[in-house]
């Protein structure tokens, strides 16, 4: 049994703590913040958010200061690649959806090897990736129209489908499930957990420890893509850079959530808490009334805050 | 860093050790076939003109790098060097403006820039080293606020320096462009610095915190030190934007972080700290200027130059780790 102190210092309440704080918050400065429509909205939000932090969780649970900063140049060039195969036509999604998943693959797949071949910190990898990416929008963009959405895609990301949630929600709900279970239930995820502690003697035992870290990669790079689809169908055409404002919040969403960036321990429940939760402020800060200046102060004072709450790192005094 | 000198035995190439000594080595040598494949390209790129217009566009970022590079040091990574950048750009703009364009109120404004440099880089070192944050999510964080700061300084970018500033930054001294000076006076701060006590030890935290901290050195005082002199550094960056730009933008800096660190990793610093060396990364932000210039000189067509240059920047990094672990081993 656990004590009450210990039970308050999980990530994951204080994550939900925060959330029904801010979500009172919100209800008192604006009235209606709180209402159910409004809820869903941000859900749907954080919902794009929220599945490109769960690759960007496995690459940073995998350890060796693993971190992808290149899905945000996923998230980009899959939206505009969904919007070119699809054009505006249901017809177009499945070859949409299978282009995008092998695009985010293939450059998963190239971070990866470059880390574990080479030997790259994946910091500096998946760096300079991105401005590969960066470069490569531009080649598209100036080559082919920008498509538009299918309106079943953009239905499934806005309309209701099941009980009166949008699909969206269905599929975090699944990649939830899908990761809780990868993660405590296989032995993929015992392996990811292994590498992320001590890399040195889960080679030791036996795990294949380039293989797991490769796939871990090019699974950051699948979600990034499928958020890409996603934000899609939730802004209806594709635009310039859309996907760079995932790429550090993702990370805050991950160490939020209660995952440490050491990697090794935390899980995806509490990064899937996270980005509602970074969601919810940047939402606050946007229904007050303050110009924009003050709202970047407030959110970046308020992200530091909120960290103290995380992960700090040990002290050298022991 | 000087340890294995002893012990010659295994140690077998003296280029090997010469690399050691001179860990930017790899990343000069990028540097001159690069400055070769432009002089071919565009003969005129190589001339008196064509250099003086790359330092003077690179300059910032070469400060920048070396900002930046002074935390890596240390093992820790300063995301918000481009948000500092940008406010002290828009807070020196600004005062000058109210203050009038004559010698005196450009160098108060100067004085209030370096001010507003460093207390951010205290901020930073106190949030990483203090506090215990990571540094990659803490100084992304600073970097929002900082934003906010120079969004609240000026609003909207476009006031205009005053003609001295600009005029002086872009002009020559007894025939000599004035960047030039700037590269001297950094050359001798560089080379003072690396004998100061506070740069072995950030490269002793960097190497091993725990035994630093064993040894009795004051590892926090000496990372918020770190932070502090890479605030020190991003402000004389922002001068020479100012002086570049001749304006003022409160998100001047923004793109130039991600460049900072790819700078100071293309000179042969390593990230998880305890290795590195500033003329490293002065060369490593002339690597991307020149591969930049390159790009355009052998003819790319517009819309393919930023994919050629991503690919050419991925590929110096990978060959800068690759030849800086192949020196340390």
């Amino acid at each position: 049994m656990m004590s009450a102190v210990a039970f308050f210092k999980q990530p994951l309440v204080v994550a939900l703590a925060l959330i029904a704080a801010l979500l009172l918050l919100g209800e008192t400065l604006s009235p209606g913040f709180a209402s159910g429509q409004q809820i869903l909205r941000l859900l749907i939000v954080a919902a794009l958010l929220g599945i490109v932090a769960a690759g960007q969780n496995l690459v940073i649970l995998g350890g060796r200061e693993g971190i992808d900063l290149s899905v945000g140049g996923v998230v980009s060039l899959s939206a505009i690649i969904a919007g070119n195969l699809m054009d505006g036509s249901n017809a177009g999604i499945p070859v949409a959806i299978l282009g995008c998943i092998a695009a985010g693959a293939f450059f998963g797949l190239a971070n990866g090897l470059g880390v574990t071949l080479l030997r790259i910190p994946p910091l500096v990898m998946t760096l300079g990736m991105l401005g590969v990416l960066q470069g490569l929008l531009v080649v598209i963009r100036q080559g082919i129209p920008s498509g538009k959405a299918a309106p079943g895609l953009s239905e499934f990301v806005t309309q209701p489908v099941l009980f009166g949630l949008p699909g969206i929600i269905w599929l975090w709900i699944a990649i939830g499930l899908f990761m809780a279970f990868l993660l405590k239930r296989t032995v993929f995820g015992q392996r990811i957990y292994a590498i992320g502690s001590n890399e040195h003697s889960a080679f030791m035992a036996g795990v294949p420890v380039g293989v797991i870290r490769v796939s871990l990669f090019v699974l950051s790079g699948v979600f990034a893509a499928i958020a890409g689809i996603c934000l899609l169908g939730y802004s209806g055409s594709s635009f310039a850079n859309v996907g760079e404002q995932y790429m550090l919040p993702s990370i805050i969403a991950v160490v939020f959530g209660g995952t440490p960036l050491a990697g090794g321990k935390g899980g995806y429940t509490g990064t899937m808490a996270g980005a509602v939760l970074l969601v919810i402020l940047q939402s606050i800060l946007t229904t007050v009334n303050i110009d924009e200046s003050g709202r970047q102060m407030v959110f970046g004072a308020t992200l530091l805050v909120l960290m103290l709450f995380y992960g700090r790192g040990k002290a050298l005094r022991t | 860093m000087t340890v294995d000198t002893a012990s010659p035995a295994h140690r077998s190439g003296s280029i090997k050790r010469f690399f050691e000594r001179f860990p930017f080595l790899p990343a000069l040598i990028i540097l001159i076939v690069l400055l070769v494949l432009n002089g071919i390209y565009q003969p005129r790129s190589v001339s008196m003109i064509g250099i003086t217009s790359l330092v003077k566009t690179y300059l910032a970022l070469m400060l920048l790098a070396v900002a930046q590079t002074y935390v890596v040091y240390a093992g820790d990574i300063d995301l918000s060097v481009g948000a500092i950048l940008s406010l002290v750009n828009v807070v020196v703009i600004t005062l000058m403006q109210q203050w009038g364009g004559g010698a005196l109120p450009i160098f108060g404004a100067m004085a209030a820039g370096l001010a507003v440099g460093l207390a951010c880089g205290v901020v930073n070192g106190i949030v990483v080293a203090a506090f215990r944050l990571q540094a990659i999510v803490a100084t992304f964080a600073t970097s929002i606020f900082f934003t906010g700061l120079a969004l609240y300084v000026m609003p909207v970018a476009g006031t205009p320096a005053p003609t001295a500033f600009w005029r002086t930054y872009g002009g020559s001294l007894f025939q000599v462009p004035f960047v030039f000076y700037v590269v001297a006076v950094l050359a001798a701060l560089l080379f003072a610095l690396t004998r100061t006590r506070l740069v072995t030890h950030l490269l002793s935290v960097g190497d091993d915190a725990p035994a630093a901290f064993q040894t009795g050195l004051p590892v926090t005082a000496i990372r918020i030190k770190g932070y502090a002199l890479c605030g020190l550094f991003s402000a004389l960056a922002a001068f020479c934007v100012t002086g570049d730009t001749a304006s003022g933008d409160p998100l001047v800096g923004g793109k130039m972080t991600l460049f900072s660190v790819a700078a100071a990793v293309l000179g042969g610093s390593a990230l998880s700290g305890g290795f590195g060396t500033v003329v490293g990364s002065v060369v490593g932000a002339l690597i991307i200027g020149l591969i930049n210039s390159l790009v355009y000189f052998i003819g790319t067509p517009s819309e393919w130059q930023n994919l050629v240059q991503g690919l050419a920047i991925l590929l110096a990094l990978m060959i800068g780790v690759l030849v800086g672990r192949m020196a340390r081993r």
